[in-house]
């Protein structure tokens, strides 16, 4: 049971992260995209396409965040401390996009508000990769406390990572558009599809070959044998989705660029997991050094197998209820 | 300069919970209501209460929207400055936000959408169902919240090993001794504080002789509500007070500022407690008069301030003044709202002008009762952050004081903004009315009129 239950949580919190890398990803990625919109009338059309889903998305991340204080706190209690600054931007980035929702649509100067629905959309998926690198880079742990300083999250590969976030959403973002919108946005959504999808490739591929060079854990992971036979086909599956997503957008289909996107995602979900595994805190604490107690563990997850499925349920209602496409012109309220 | 971080992350905490604590406590109120007004309108058809759902749910949007991205904060700021606590308390505290998360979080967020957006896409039933099922959820989370707050005040249902806090019994964790006064004196003080805006609102257009109808609905409502709470929130807070007394004696003592536990309290209508010569000066008191509504006797004796050192008392000064600031809020509400009710009784409630100025511009209210309620039970249980176990000095992350300085300043920076914008625009919506006719959309749809970015009203041609 003590060596099961904090695989099954890492599971559990690797589903909620996911969950909001996608969910919240691509309404920040329309976030990002906004500027390039002609007109605040398109912007309109953008935002109600995200709308009555945007605050459910965020959940997820107030389900990591509790999760691993849930069911890893000292993992919670090394890795807040370690990204004090960079959380701390994300939330108050997180929280002029939030209010920019309302704020934008009650004002009727709206061009302020979507400034701060650029720029806190634009931040928050910086500083969230900034986090994800610093935790590739790892983070120095003594006795069980974060010992490093406030800036050691500032590093090369850590700005890259931001970048890179910045390009996946906004792929993600596009991709919505191509999916949910009708008209001028669409079609300028296809041309963004295909610059982000090769922004994400290139930066794909410069966290795949950095990491293994810098971290010895992580090449060690990858090309030792027989680990290689195995792990061979997630680059190779990752190649056939990227030209896929890219031969759907010159198509002009609707869903499966958008689809193509979240497999991209997880696919790079899945490398950083395989590079890191069992490391919650990389490169010294494991899901088992970190886990809460076996019964505040059981209680939890025995609420959340109840929970999750109705929690599911009614997310999809709400995605079925504002099912097909925001016409041009349609706005907020 | 040294910055001390203990204190530092303090204001922090401080300041942003305070800051979330407003929202909160409307909406959990502004959805029952809205919930209320749907059922109505489902029973009777009529159309008042339609608009007057419709024109809530718009203000409730920007209130709720401005709780939600508060409240994110939050969940992260445990690790961020309570890292330690974070590691003693989190196999108990965790489940309990985890909880709330699950039961609470995706639906009040996802039934909102509908309320938001579903209008004119699902049925009738299907709308006033959301707005419950978001009401429902406001409470769920109150629930959930409240109980890990009151574990801290009364923690119970654990063992503590080297430090680490671990579960033996869920259900005398989450109903731990405080846990359910706490509960029904928030939810009470939520309930009232909406009552009180939807009391102003109504007020407002009753003066200002607009949507007459919407507005002596709103009034007889609130009124009608306010009249029942007001009292009985007098009785919650008695017998949370008496709570109090038996597992937090210090904290009292503080609320009091009554320092030798050998004599009965008198209570202090005004006194300037000083903490160093460990007495009050200036005061002015009812004899005998705490020892009577804490024990219900005139020579009843409860613990002083001095029976314990002077590093495990909470600082008096704050209690005793926010405790004054609350209970002045609350007879001022009894008060108004039984005269209200008089008034309505004589039949007189629509015509009695002052009544009405006085009421609209009492908007307020509420929430600085609930602030200073706040500040009383959080600062009474200082030193402590989990009481009588582990010190908030112990607590802390280790990040550097200058650091969470800054992101203090940031902080205040970024939610002075928001609090502004959020309580003009929440203004306006007000002053435009329930009346979603064209003539009204065309009169009111310039609040940029006044605004300080209303000159790049037509700028909105790409913002790069």
């Amino acid at each position: 049971m003590e060596w099961y239950l904090p695989l099954i949580w890492a599971g559990v919190i690797g589903t909620a992260v996911a969950m909001y890398v996608i969910m919240d990803g691509f309404d920040l990625g329309i976030g990002i995209l906004f500027p390039f919109a002609r007109s605040e009338t398109e912007r309109d059309q953008m935002m109600r396409s995200i709308a009555p889903f945007w605050d459910g998305n965020e959940t997820w991340l107030v389900l990591g965040g509790a999760g691993l204080f849930v069911a890893f706190p000292r993992a919670y209690a090394v890795i807040m401390p370690a990204f004090y600054l960079p959380v701390i931007v994300m939330l108050l980035a997180l929280v002029f996009r939030g209010i920019a929702f309302e704020f934008r649509t009650v004002s009727h100067s709206k061009s302020g508000w979507s400034w701060a629905f650029v720029a806190g959309s634009t931040l928050a998926a910086f500083a969230q990769g900034v986090i994800l690198g610093g935790m590739i880079q790892g983070i120095k742990v003594e006795n069980g406390a974060y010992a490093g300083g406030p800036y050691d999250w500032a590093t090369p590969f850590g700005l890259l990572c931001g970048l890179a976030m910045i390009a996946g959403y906004g792929l993600l973002g596009a991709t919505w558009l191509v999916m949910k919108t009708e008209g001028a946005i669409a079609v300028r959504a296809r041309g963004q599809s295909k610059a982000c999808l090769i922004a994400v490739l290139v930066f794909m591929a410069a966290v795949s070959l950095w990491t293994p060079l810098a971290e010895p854990r992580i090449a060690e992971r990858w090309f030792s044998l027989p680990n290689f036979y195995y792990l061979w086909p997630v680059p190779a599956v990752t190649a056939l989705v990227a030209f896929g997503c890219w031969y759907w957008i010159e198509k002009e289909r609707d869903a499966p660029p958008f689809l193509a996107a979240i497999a991209l995602f997880m696919l790079g979900f899945l490398g950083l997991v395989i590079s890191n595994f069992p490391y919650l805190v990389p490169p010294s604490l494991t899901v088992w050094d970190t886990a809460a107690a076996p019964s505040s563990q059981i209680f939890m997850l025995v609420g959340t197998l109840l929970l999750l499925p109705f929690v599911l349920g009614y997310i999809v209602l709400v995605y079925w209820l504002f099912r097909g496409k925001v016409r041009e012109g349609e706005s907020y309220h | 300069m040294e910055f001390d971080p203990v204190l530092l992350a303090r204001l922090q905490f401080a300041f942003t919970i305070i800051f979330h604590i407003i929202f909160p406590s409307f909406t959990i109120g502004l959805s029952a209501y809205i919930a209320t007004l749907g059922v109505l309108w489902l029973r009777s058809g009529e159309e008042r209460f339609q608009l007057l759902m419709r024109f809530w749910v718009k203000i409730f949007a920007v209130s709720f929207a401005m709780g939600v991205v508060s409240g994110i904060v939050l969940s992260y700021q445990f690790g961020t400055n309570w890292s330690r606590f974070s590691v003693a308390t989190g196999n108990v505290l965790g489940p309990l936000l985890g909880y709330e998360v699950l039961t609470a979080f995706f639906l009040e967020a996802t039934f909102l959408g509908i309320l938001l957006f579903g209008f004119d896409k699902v049925p009738r039933w299907l709308y006033v169902l959301s707005a419950a099922v978001v009401a429902i959820g406001t409470m769920i989370s109150a629930f959930w919240i409240l109980a890990a707050n009151s574990w801290m005040q009364t923690p119970a249902g654990h063992e503590w090993k080297d430090g680490i806090a671990y579960p033996l019994d869920w259900l005398r964790i989450i109903f731990n001794p405080s846990f359910p006064y706490r509960f029904a004196h928030m939810l009470n003080a939520a309930y009232l504080t909406t009552a009180f805006v939807v009391i102003a609102v109504g007020a407002r257009f009753l003066i200002g002789e607009r949507n007459i109808a919407e507005g002596r609905t709103m009034l007889r409502m609130g009124i009608g509500l306010a009249a029942v709470l007001a009292p009985l929130q007098l009785v919650i807070g008695d017998q949370h007070g008496l709570n109090t007394l038996k597992h937090q004696p210090i904290k009292v003592a503080a609320m009091e500022a009554h320092w030798e536990g050998s004599k009965p309290a008198d209570f202090h209508i005004f006194a300037w407690p000083d903490e160093k010569a460990g007495t009050n000066r200036y005061e002015l008191s009812i004899p005998k008069g705490a020892s009577l509504i804490l024990m219900h006797k005139m020579n009843g004796l409860f613990p002083g301030l001095l029976s314990v050192a002077a590093k495990d008392r909470p600082p008096v000064a704050t209690v005793f003044f926010a405790f004054r600031i609350m209970l002045a809020v609350g007879f001022f509400m009894i008060a108004a709202a039984l005269l209200g009710a008089f008034f309505w009784w004589r039949g007189s409630l629509f015509d009695t002008r002052w009544y009405l100025r006085v009421m609209a511009h009492t908007w307020w209210i509420g929430f600085v009762a609930v602030i200073a309620g706040w500040v009383v039970t959080e600062s009474g249980r200082q030193p402590w952050i989990v009481y009588g176990v582990m010190r908030t000095a112990d607590a802390t992350s280790p990040v550097p004081g200058a650091t969470i300085a800054g992101t203090l300043a940031l902080f205040i920076l970024a939610y002075g903004v928001v609090f502004s914008f959020g309580i003009y625009y929440m203004n306006w919506l007000i002053a435009k009315g329930p009346d979603l006719g064209p003539d009204a959309v065309k009169s009111g749809s310039e609040p940029g009129g006044v605004s300080p970015i209303a000159s790049t009203k037509d700028a909105g041609q790409g913002i790069v």
